[in-house]
């Protein structure tokens, strides 16, 4: 499975270390909060919701380089657009990839 | 150029405030996590740029843009290119950005910015009158604006909070109500003869005391409104 990385966050920061560390911080603060809100949405059954907090996950997915799993990613929104959790499983190890990462960042 | 940010995630926002720092002509007075904030801000300041993100909850990016009186240019922000596109209507919109936005492409978009003139004052774009009929619009259903042939519309139905636009393929329900899909409809083509009701004039099989029949759907005529349906038939 692909590893997340930060070469886009040092790419944007170019040498900045204090821009690093916002983009590093916002990351670390907003992921958790989004992961959350993913998970309770899907115990709802909410699909819109579901979808809409997807897709905002999709955005960190890219953040951290992870293509693969971005188009993963996009596969399940697409599914729950059609009220389908094909995918969840994926989504959800790739989530759990990003909760391992982040705690070494 | 004044420049504004409009993206309910913080890390988007924190990534275009760092590009725009990198650009010298760029001047970001302020940035929002709701359209509705910046709706607000804008009835009072004046602003050249605004990125825009096109998926927010409530109200989202396309809506805000209908909502608009004096659109100043638009970038558009987005993970997803389709919901992008069809916002190209609107000639304030400059360009969109997919993200993980990266510097050169961001740069690309502020030149194109800054080298556009807007043509149009007003984002409510109304479908031309008479005989200089546009021939599609656009509907917003789940945050995706679909295209409609004008023309190959026959009947319009208002159904509560939605309308249901029959065409000669598809139907569809959109949140909206027929008074505003009146407003933008070509008066030449289109009556309303009920309170319910708009119909394609052209697409009438025949009338039959107080209704019409257009395809397979007998629609009811107003008595106020048959006068002026009379009127627009070409009688013998």
């Amino acid at each position: 499975m692909e590893q997340p990385n930060l070469k886009y966050i040092d790419q944007l920061a170019r040498g900045n270390q204090s821009i690093k560390a916002e983009l590093i911080d916002v990351i670390k603060t907003e992921f958790p909060n989004e992961k959350e809100a993913y998970f309770k949405s899907l115990t709802s059954k909410e699909f819109k919701k579901i979808e809409a907090n997807v897709h905002r996950l999709k955005h960190k997915i890219s953040i951290l380089g992870l293509e693969i799993s971005y188009k993963k990613a996009n596969e399940f929104e697409h599914n729950l657009r059609e009220l389908s959790l094909k995918g969840q499983k994926d989504f959800e190890n790739i989530l759990i990839s990003i909760t391992n990462y982040i705690e070494t960042i | 150029m004044n420049c504004i940010i409009i993206d309910d995630e913080k890390m988007a926002r924190v990534i275009l405030k760092t590009l725009c720092n990198e650009i010298e002509s760029l001047h970001l007075i302020d940035e929002f996590s709701s359209a509705i904030q910046a709706m607000k801000f804008l009835n009072e300041t004046k602003v050249d740029l605004i990125f825009l993100d096109i998926h927010m909850p409530d109200f989202n990016g396309l809506d805000f843009i209908k909502s608009l009186k004096e659109p100043p240019k638009i970038i558009l922000t987005t993970s997803d290119p389709k919901f992008a596109i069809n916002a190209f209507e609107y000639d304030f919109i400059v360009d969109y950005l997919l993200k993980p936005i990266e510097l050169p492409r961001f740069n690309r978009a502020i030149k194109k910015a800054e080298k556009k003139e807007i043509v149009l004052a007003s984002s409510s774009k109304k479908i031309s009158k008479g005989d200089d009929i546009e021939n599609d619009f656009y509907v917003n259903i789940d945050r995706r604006l679909i295209k409609i042939d004008l023309p190959s519309i026959y009947l319009i139905e208002a159904k509560g909070d939605y309308i249901k636009i029959k065409t000669e393929g598809k139907d569809y329900t959109v949140h909206s109500t027929l008074k505003k899909i009146e407003e933008k409809l070509p008066d030449s083509l289109f009556l309303k003869i009920h309170r319910s009701y708009i119909i394609n004039i052209r697409k009438i099989i025949d009338i039959e005391d107080n209704s019409v029949l257009i395809k397979k759907d007998v629609i009811p005529i107003s008595r106020s409104k048959r006068p002026e349906l009379m009127k627009r038939l070409d009688l013998l």
